[in-house]
């Protein structure tokens, strides 16, 4: 991972460029030949991660006589990505800096903890005691990152220190019981559905950006003096994001909860892809993005080239202490209850996510895209396996396999690239 | 050389090596006689580095096309190990040594005297010891590499590959990280070993050196060889015309232009050690620069000629005092951010550990520094960057594919305009140039040359700092000495000559203009 010979010649790389963009320069490109067919490398890559989901998917829908991708069980797929899916966003941006969190299965327990307290026990209303979560989560991280960012510690001993502690901490504060969540409200933003109309406007939103984003680029690209997209490249990246889009909003509508009602969109996955969305903007289109890329990819150059990189990694652990926070909420309100052992090892699968992504732990490489795409996989495996009656230790051993198969693969086809 | 010894010992005949797409090899034959050294020329990309993977058993038997014959013996290399076998030793630019272990066990690493699966200490430290005698160094085998100096480092990596019982020892720009007392070592070792029939491919972009040591010059390029004769046969210039191709006049571009007010001014500079604080890098220190004006900083490595730049741009680790003036006005820098912001941009030595993002596009490195005034304060805007990244790539004539091509695969003079072109586009002021052309070739110098001087006839403030002593004599109009931190001389174009410039440098003169 760490072999800069065989880099993807593509920058402000997948989360939009993946998705979206076709690298434009192709000829310029490295390219790897499959038959007859010539294709970007890095494109490749992308798209292989992709297919592998799709893959897993198809696996299960028909073993699992075409439970798997019902409506039904698609819909609690994406509500158990959800809570992954926002800490592993968070867990990108640590990563791509060069750093590591294992702190945050602690601190959603502890966050979950200190929301169900303040909710049940100290009588806080709904917005209170869900700021008290996400202020917990921002707490620890500003903590934890200013040891790491201005004592020099190592983050990997800070925040395995932090796994140990905030766990004690809650176990401490709950005296080891489970807090039960009695607010309508609050349980809402875990199991609640926002409806198939405000699944169609989201879409009708959605497709409307995508439509406006690859016009005003091909105009900005005119502007500046860069040769323009072609038209049938243009409607390509309108379409097929649009489909997909469409697809998803479909998927999640077609869920009947009752006998002619439809659920439409769960809560937490809108939070998640409102967290994916804005974390795939800040790493790719802001200059805080594109600074953490450099201070994971060389620091001296970055220090050097003006970035502070002290503030840029405080920065990155208290998002990842605020993500952590947000998805405590998500999962307290989904259980319906706050366990002192809520959230054990989600670190590994934020970690996990991040790497199947194609996130380089050496810092410097990796995108929201990619480690929201593992998210997916971790989850799919989980809930796929689950559904076949998978015992829980195999489902471990086979997770573990997939993780390391995974990165093999990558490292594998990144040698012969 | 002796007579004797003119017998060809290893030959390689008409080699062709092809990566996709290119053809880095076409075609090279070159041999080496017992106890010769044989200098290896040509610019970077020239195929000197293929040649010596071929035959260091990198790229395998059936890679590449051509013979390799050892003795007359045709040889076919599977590995890395069978070339070692055949006594061939390379020594890489960047060393493999084991930081952490002794000399004495990087020498003899994975093939430690060892009885039972025991390793025998005693004996391993003897025969280090020996060795290191042998060749006159005294350098204790049981100290950690670590601590030693870049210098000695490649010195036990010479050791280490005599113990292989080398007959032939590849040296790829052995000198690049020495400084000047260390490669008199090196080449008195390199005497020695000569004398003892070891035959050496010297592989060095200072032809200076190389007309010193040398028996024979090769020269490759573009893949092919473009002339093999006895050093005492060429010159200086006849070599450099075969390496790019074309006859070089002067390679420095001299323009007399009018220089402006002061831009920039530096009183009382002192930078202490932050190891020793006792220790001053750099000792009450001033100097300035005029608008369109070029300043040398010439000085022997580790006369804080870096230390001085890095103090005043905010990213050096000692105690830094004294005071700076832009435009006579005061100002305070404490970081790099500060002194970007005041208009000062700094070309760093070591352009892979200081100033780049391997990893990262050459877009993403040029506009690194300049971010924010390219791209948008927070939001940034791809295309904006990719036009003034293209521009840049213009105008500097970086040769890649693509602005989206990634900066590690690049060459290193594509390199160092990637990082000039970094700090161009902060808009500086005063600009500081650290060793801009080392271990760069002689075209791409050239370019950088042409590049220093253009932006000076544009009224820019520059600072340069180099090794190369033609180099700072070349391009400034005025030129400072240091000598363990102090000036020692101060020179106008006019009245610089390299002896004047070389007695302060070693501390024997102090001179004023």
């Amino acid at each position: 991972m760490n072999d800069s010979a065989n880099l993807p010649e593509t920058d402000r790389p997948p989360a939009t460029s993946d998705f979206i963009a076709i690298n434009e320069a192709d000829e310029l490109t490295r390219q790897t030949t499959i038959g007859r067919l010539k294709i970007p490398t890095d494109v490749l890559r992308a798209y292989t991660m992709v297919f592998a989901l799709l893959a897993i998917w198809i696996f299960f829908h028909y073993s699992t006589d075409q439970i798997f991708l019902d409506p039904r069980n698609f819909s609690n797929l994406m509500r158990q990505t959800a809570v992954t899916g926002v800490l592993a966003v968070g867990m990108l941006m640590v990563i791509v800096t060069g750093q590591i969190d294992l702190s945050v299965g602690s601190v959603v327990g502890l966050a979950g903890g200190i929301a169900a307290i303040t909710l049940g026990w100290l009588g806080f209303g709904l917005v209170p005691s869900i700021a008290a979560g996400i202020a917990v989560g921002v707490v620890i991280g500003a903590a934890q990152g200013s040891l790491v960012a201005y004592l020099n510690i190592p983050a990997f001993i800070v925040t395995l220190g932090g796994l140990l502690a905030w766990r004690g901490v809650i176990l401490g504060l709950s005296r080891g019981e489970t807090i039960p969540v009695q607010l309508q409200s609050f349980k809402a933003i875990g199991q609640d559905y926002v409806g198939p109309f405000v699944g169609w406007i989201i879409a009708a939103i959605a497709v409307a950006a995508i439509v406006w984003l690859n016009i005003s680029r091909s105009r900005s690209r005119k502007k500046h003096g860069l040769t323009a997209t072609s038209p049938a490249m243009l409607l390509l990246r309108i379409v097929g994001p649009s489909l997909a889009v469409v697809g998803f909003i479909y998927m999640m509508n077609a869920y009947e909860i009752a006998p002619g009602r439809y659920a439409g969109i769960p809560v937490p996955v809108i939070i998640f892809l409102a967290i994916a969305l804005a974390g795939a903007f800040l790493t790719q289109n802001t200059t805080f993005g594109r600074y953490l890329y450099a201070i994971g990819g060389n620091p001296d150059a970055a220090r050097l080239s003006g970035i502070n990189i002290r503030r840029h990694l405080l920065a990155v652990f208290c998002i990842m202490g605020a993500l952590s926070g947000v998805s405590a909420i998500i999962y307290t309100a989904r259980v319906g209850s706050a366990s002192p052992d809520a959230g054990q090892l989600l670190e590994l699968d934020a970690i996990a996510a991040c790497v199947i992504g194609g996130t380089s732990l050496m810092g410097g490489r990796g995108t929201v895209f990619g480690a929201v795409l593992g998210a997916l996989i971790m989850a799919s495996l989980d809930n796929g396996m689950s559904l076949k009656n998978v015992e829980p230790y195999m489902q471990n051993i086979i997770k573990g396999a997939i993780l390391v198969a995974a990165v093999g693969l990558d490292m594998a086809g990144r040698r012969r690239s | 050389m002796n007579p004797e010894s003119l017998t060809t010992f290893l030959e390689m005949r008409n080699i062709t090596k092809s990566f996709p797409g290119v053809r880095a090899l076409d075609g090279v034959s070159f041999d080496l006689h017992r106890g010769e050294i044989h200098a290896l020329v040509g610019e970077n990309g020239a195929g000197k580095s293929t040649l010596m993977k071929v035959l260091g058993g990198v790229y395998p038997y059936p890679e590449y096309g051509g013979e390799i014959a050892i003795e007359g013996g045709l040889q076919r290399f599977a590995n890395v190990r069978d070339a070692e076998k055949a006594g061939i030793a390379v020594i890489y630019q960047e060393l493999s040594l084991v930081r952490e272990m002794t000399v004495g066990e990087n020498i003899f690493l994975g093939r430690e005297p060892s009885r039972l699966g025991l390793i025998r200490w005693d004996e391993l430290y003897r025969r280090a010891a020996a060795l290191l005698d042998d060749l006159h160094l005294s350098i204790d085998p049981h100290v950690q590499v670590r601590l030693l100096g870049i210098g000695q480092q490649q010195l036990v990596e010479i050791a280490k590959a005599l113990s292989h019982d080398a007959r032939v020892l590849v040296l790829d720009e052995p000198t690049a990280a020495l400084t000047d007392s260390e490669v008199e070592t090196l080449f008195g070792i390199l005497q020695k070993l000569r004398e003892r029939g070891v035959g050496m491919i010297y592989i060095s972009h200072k032809l200076d050196e190389v007309f010193r040591i040398s028996d024979r010059i090769t020269v490759l390029r573009d893949g092919k060889t473009v002339g093999t004769n006895p050093t005492g046969q060429w010159t200086e210039s006849q070599v450099i015309a075969r390496m790019v191709g074309r006859e070089v006049g002067d390679i420095f571009p001299r323009v007399e232009h009018e220089k402006g007010d002061v831009v920039f001014e530096a009183s009382a500079v002192t930078v202490t050690d932050p190891d020793a604080a006792h220790k001053r890098l750099v000792d009450n220190l001033s100097f300035s620069v005029r608008r369109g004006e070029v300043l040398g900083i010439a000085g022997l490595m580790g006369a804080g000629r870096s230390d001085l730049l890095m103090a005043i741009f905010g990213a050096h680790s000692g105690v830094v005092s004294g005071e700076i003036r832009l435009e006579g006005k005061r100002v305070q820098i404490k970081t790099p951010a500060d002194a970007i912001k005041q208009g000062i941009g700094f070309v760093t030595e070591d352009r892979k550990r200081f100033g780049l993002v391997l990893d990262q596009t050459i877009l993403s490195n040029m506009t690194l520094a300049g971010l924010r005034q390219i791209s948008g304060r927070f939001v940034t805007s791809i295309d904006a960057e990719s036009a003034a990244g293209e521009r840049a790539m213009r105008d500097l004539r970086v040769k890649a594919k693509s602005i989206f091509t990634v900066a590690g695969t690049l060459s290193g003079g594509n390199q160092q305009k990637v990082v000039l072109a970094k700090w161009l586009l902060t808009k500086p002021r005063v600009l500081f140039l650290d060793e801009p052309t080392r271990g760069i070739d002689v075209g791409a110098k050239q370019e950088i040359y042409n590049q220093i001087s253009s932006l000076a006839q544009a009224g820019l403030a520059i600072v340069l700092v180099s090794s190369e002593l033609p180099e700072v004599l070349g391009l400034s109009d005025r030129i400072i000495v240091l000598h363990e931190g102090r000036k020692t001389g101060e020179f106008t174009r006019a009245n610089a000559t390299p002896e004047a410039v070389m007695a302060c440098a070693t501390g024997h003169v102090r001179s004023a203009a």
